[in-house]
C-alpha cells in the first residue's frame, strides 16, 4: 500500500521531467530548418509582425524604417466591438497606409496595470503611444514626462495644462453632441412617447450620453418619459462586457412601454438589440435600440441588423488614425483636440436606411449645435 | 524526522510547481509557440529591478489577503468576503485619511486603524449571522461582497468623491495629505547600491505586511485563542466539550479575519494611490484564497505562494510583446494551485503512512525491550 503512493509521486515527478524536456527538443527543431521570421505569423493573421512585413512592400522602400506604434487598450481589449475596437479600426487603417509597426497590449481586469504595461511599452523604443481611455490619466501623467522621446496620443483623456510642445495630446469627444442628435431621433420615432437610455458604468463619462441623449429628445418632445438604467457602479466595470444584464433591463423598459432604447455600455450593448428582436417578436409591435460608438448596423448579426435605428457614432479610429498620421508625417502636436459634431468627430450613421425619413430634421438640428444655437449639456 | 518530512514537502511543492510548468509547456505546444522562449522572456523580464519592485509590491496585497483567509480557514471558516471587506475598508480609510490632517505616524496609523475597523466590522456581520442564526459563512460572505460593492459605489459617488479639475473623469476621494503617506523604501534601496528606474516605488507597507505575518504566527500557535482556534479547526466537538464557546469564537475569528482583510489594499493606496479610486486591484480576495491553500496556512509559505503569484502576474506581461497570448499566465497560475494541494495532500499521506509506520516500529521495539 505505501509502496503504491511513492511510486505514484515519482512517476509523476519524471513525468514532468520527461515533459519538460521534451519540450526543450520540440521547441528547437521546428525553428532551425525554417526561416524564424516566417513561421509565427503564418499562424496569426492579427500578429504585428505580419502586418508589419506587409506594409514592407509598398512603405519600406520610400521611407525607411517603420514607425513604432504603441497602443494600450482599456478593460476589453480588442474584439469588444465596440470603443477598443474603433481604436483598433484606426491602428489596422493606419497599418495600410502607413510603414508602421504596432504592438498591441490590454490590461488586467481591473485595470490596475494601465500605468505599468504604458511605462513597460513607453521603453520598448516606441515612437508614439495610445492610452485608449480615460482611466489612463494617472498612467499618463505619470509616464509621458519620463519619456520625453516617445508622443503620446491620449483617448477621452485629460491631462492639465498640455501645450503645443507637450509630449501629450489629449483627444477628446463631444459624445453628448452625438447623443443629441440620436436623443432627437429616438423622439422622432417614438409611437408611445417613452424611450429608454442604458448606460453601462454610472461614471462622468457616460453621463455625458446620457445627458445629450435626454436633451435631444426633450428637444423633438418636451414631454416624453425617459427610462434610465445602469448595468454596473462603478468600480465594478462589468457593466461594459455584460450582454445578459443588457438584455435584462432592456427587456424591462420594453416591456414597460418604450419603444427606442439608446445603449451606451460597449459589449453590454449586444444584449439590448437582442432584447429588440425579442420584444417585437413577442408582442408584435416593432421596438428599436440605438448603437454606439461605431456603426453598430454593421457590425450585428444580419438578423438583428433591423432592429437597429442609428448609431452615435464616435470616431475614436479617427482620432487614432489622424494622430499616427500626424506622426508619421513628423508634425505630431500636443495639446488638446476635441472631436465633434463639427468635424464629424461625432454623428450618427444611416445604414439599413431608417432615419431615411428624418435626416432633414436631424441636418437641421445639427447645424444649430455647431452654430451654436442649442447648447447641448454634457452632465445632468 | 522533522527534516525528513520537510523535505517531502519541500519535494512534493517543487514537483509540483515543475508539473505546472510541464502543463503550461504543453498548452503552449499546442497553439504553436515555444514554452522555453516564454519562460525565458518571462524570466529575463522578472528579473529587472523595476521587475522586482512590482513583484514585492504585487506581493504584499495577496500575502495580507492570504492571511486574512488563513485566519477563518484555521477553524474551518470559510471567509470568501475578503473581497468586499477590503474594498469597503479601503474606501473609508481612504475619506478619512483624506479628510483629516494629523502629525505623520498618527495620521498614518489612524488610516490603518480605520481600515482594520471597517473590514472587521463589515466580515462582523457573516459572523454574528453565523454565530446567532446558523448562516453559513461562505452563503453570507459571498452576499455580502455584492453588498460591500453596491454600498462602496453609492458612499464614493455621492458622499466620499472629491470634485475633480477640468476634463477629468476619474472617480476619487480627496488625496490624502503629505502625513498621511507611507514613504516609499528606494532611498534604502538605492543605500544598498542598487539602481532604482523612474516611476518604481518599493512601497514601505511591505514592513508592515512582515509584522501581520508575524503577529499572524503568535496568534495562532503561540496564544490560549490559536489553540482554541486550531482546536476548533481540528474538532469542533471536542473543543466545546473542553469548554471552548462556539459562538465567541465564530464572532472573534470573523472579526479578526476581516481586520486582516481590511488592510489589503493599503500598501497602494498609502504607497502610490494616495486616494480610494476605481482603479485600485479587485479579485484580491479571491486570489488570497488560492494563495492561502498553496501556502497550506502557513506564514512563510504563504509570502512564497504570494510572491509565485506576483511573478506570474508581473512577467506575463512581457508576453504579448513576443506575439505569446498572456493569458497563458492564468493556465499556469491555475494549474499550481491544483497540483500543489495535490502535492500536498500526497505528501500530507506519505509523511503519516511514515509516522505510522515509525510509531509501530516503536511499540515493537518497546515491547521487546519492555518485559526485559
Amino acid at each position: 500500500m505505501r509502496v503504491p503512493r511513492w511510486i505514484s509521486l515519482l512517476a509523476a515527478l519524471s513525468a514532468a521531467s520527461l515533459i519538460l524536456a521534451a519540450c526543450g527538443g520540440a521547441e528547437e527543431a521546428p525553428d532551425e530548418p525554417d526561416d524564424t521570421g516566417t513561421e509565427a505569423p503564418d499562424d496569426d493573421a492579427d500578429d504585428t509582425d505580419d502586418d508589419a512585413d506587409d506594409t514592407d512592400d509598398d512603405a519600406a522602400a520610400d521611407d525607411g524604417d517603420p514607425v513604432r506604434v504603441g497602443l494600450v487598450y482599456d478593460i476589453g481589449g480588442r474584439g469588444d466591438q465596440s470603443f477598443n475596437d474603433a481604436a483598433a479600426a484606426g491602428l489596422d487603417r493606419a497599418e495600410e497606409d502607413f510603414n508602421i509597426e504596432a504592438t498591441e497590449l490590454e490590461p488586467a481586469e481591473g485595470g490596475e496595470n494601465r500605468g505599468e504595461l504604458l511605462r513597460l511599452i513607453s521603453g520598448e523604443g516606441v515612437d508614439l503611444v495610445f492610452g485608449v481611455g480615460f482611466a489612463f490619466e494617472e498612467a499618463m501623467e505619470s509616464t509621458a514626462p519620463d519619456f520625453p522621446g516617445v508622443n503620446y496620443g491620449f483617448i477621452d483623456g485629460f491631462l492639465p495644462d498640455l501645450g503645443p510642445d507637450s509630449n501629450v495630446v489629449a483627444l477628446g469627444f463631444a459624445e453628448h453632441e452625438g447623443s443629441f442628435l440620436v436623443g432627437a431621433a429616438a423622439a422622432l420615432k417614438s409611437e408611445t412617447g417613452r424611450v429608454g437610455f442604458i448606460g453601462g458604468v454610472e461614471i462622468p463619462l457616460i453621463e455625458r450620453f446620457e445627458a445629450g441623449f435626454v436633451a435631444g429628445a426633450r428637444e423633438i418632445n418636451p414631454d416624453i418619459e425617459i427610462d434610465i438604467n445602469y448595468i454596473s457602479q462603478p468600480p465594478d466595470f462589468s457593466g461594459f462586457t455584460d450582454p445578459a444584464s443588457g438584455r435584462e433591463i432592456a427587456l424591462g423598459m420594453y416591456g414597460n412601454g418604450a419603444d427606442v432604447v439608446y445603449h451606451a455600455a460597449g459589449g453590454s450593448g449586444l444584449g439590448l438589440f437582442e432584447a429588440a428582436k425579442e420584444h417585437s417578436e413577442s408582442s408584435g409591435s416593432k421596438v428599436w435600440a440605438i448603437g454606439v460608438d461605431s456603426d453598430q448596423y454593421l457590425t450585428a448579426d444580419e438578423e438583428l441588423q433591423e432592429f437597429i435605428l442609428t448609431s452615435m457614432l464616435k470616431r475614436v479610429d479617427v482620432a487614432v488614425y489622424e494622430t499616427i498620421a500626424a506622426q508619421v508625417e513628423g508634425d505630431f502636436e500636443g495639446g488638446y483636440r476635441t472631436f465633434d459634431l463639427s468635424t464629424d468627430g461625432v454623428g450618427y450613421s444611416t445604414s439599413g436606411g431608417f432615419v431615411d425619413d428624418i435626416v432633414d430634421q436631424l441636418e437641421e438640428l445639427k447645424a444649430a449645435v455647431i452654430a451654436g444655437e442649442i447648447e447641448v449639456p454634457d452632465s445632468n | 524526522m522533522n527534516l525528513r518530512s520537510a523535505l517531502i514537502r519541500l519535494g512534493a511543492s517543487l514537483g509540483a510547481i515543475l508539473l505546472a510548468l510541464a502543463l503550461s509547456s504543453i498548452v503552449l505546444l499546442i497553439i504553436d509557440r515555444s514554452p522555453l522562449e516564454a519562460f525565458a522572456a518571462m524570466g529575463s523580464y522578472a528579473s529587472r529591478v523595476d521587475s522586482m519592485i512590482s513583484i514585492i509590491n504585487r506581493a504584499v496585497p495577496l500575502y495580507v489577503s492570504a492571511v486574512a483567509v488563513a485566519v477563518g480557514f484555521q477553524m474551518k471558516l470559510f471567509n470568501i468576503g475578503v473581497e468586499g471587506q477590503y474594498r469597503i475598508a479601503a474606501l473609508v480609510a481612504a475619506w478619512v485619511g483624506g479628510a483629516v490632517a494629523l502629525p505623520g505616524i498618527l495620521h498614518v496609523s489612524l488610516i490603518i486603524l480605520v481600515a482594520a475597523l471597517v473590514g472587521a466590522a463589515w466580515s462582523s456581520i457573516a459572523g454574528i449571522l453565523k454565530a446567532f442564526r446558523g448562516v453559513h459563512e461562505v452563503i453570507s460572505t459571498i452576499m455580502l461582497n455584492f453588498i460591500g460593492t453596491g454600498l462602496g459605489a453609492w458612499l464614493l459617488a455621492n458622499h466620499f468623491r472629491e470634485e475633480t479639475e477640468g476634463g477629468s473623469l476619474i472617480i476619487a476621494t480627496a488625496r490624502i495629505p503629505e502625513s498621511g503617506r507611507l514613504p516609499s523604501l528606494n532611498p534604502v534601496l538605492e543605500g544598498l547600491g542598487v539602481e532604482v528606474p523612474s516611476g518604481s516605488d518599493l512601497h514601505s507597507f511591505v514592513l508592515f505586511a512582515i509584522l501581520l505575518g508575524v503577529g499572524y504566527y503568535v496568534l495562532i500557535w503561540r496564544t490560549r485563542l490559536g489553540y482554541d482556534l486550531r482546536a476548533f479547526g481540528a474538532n469542533p466537538g471536542a473543543a466545546e466539550a473542553s469548554g471552548v464557546n462556539l459562538k465567541r469564537m465564530t464572532l472573534i475569528t470573523m472579526a479578526i479575519s476581516g481586520a486582516f482583510a481590511g488592510l489589503v489594499v493599503m500598501g497602494p493606496v498609502l504607497g502610490s494611490f494616495h486616494r480610494y479610486t476605481t482603479d485600485i486591484p479587485i479579485e484580491l480576495g479571491f486570489t488570497g484564497i488560492a494563495v492561502a491553500l498553496v501556502g497550506r496556512n502557513r506564514p512563510v509559505q504563504m509570502a512564497l505562494a504570494a510572491l509565485l503569484f506576483a511573478f506570474l502576474n508581473r512577467s506575463a506581461q512581457i508576453l504579448d510583446f513576443r506575439g505569446i497570448p498572456k493569458e497563458i499566465e492564468t493556465i499556469i497560475g491555475g494549474v499550481i494551485i491544483l497540483t500543489v494541494v495535490i502535492a500536498n495532500e500526497l505528501a500530507r499521506r506519505v509523511i503519516q503512512a511514515q509516522e505510522v509506520r515509525d510509531a509501530a516500529a516503536k511499540t515493537a521495539r518497546d515491547d521487546e525491550e519492555g518485559p526485559a
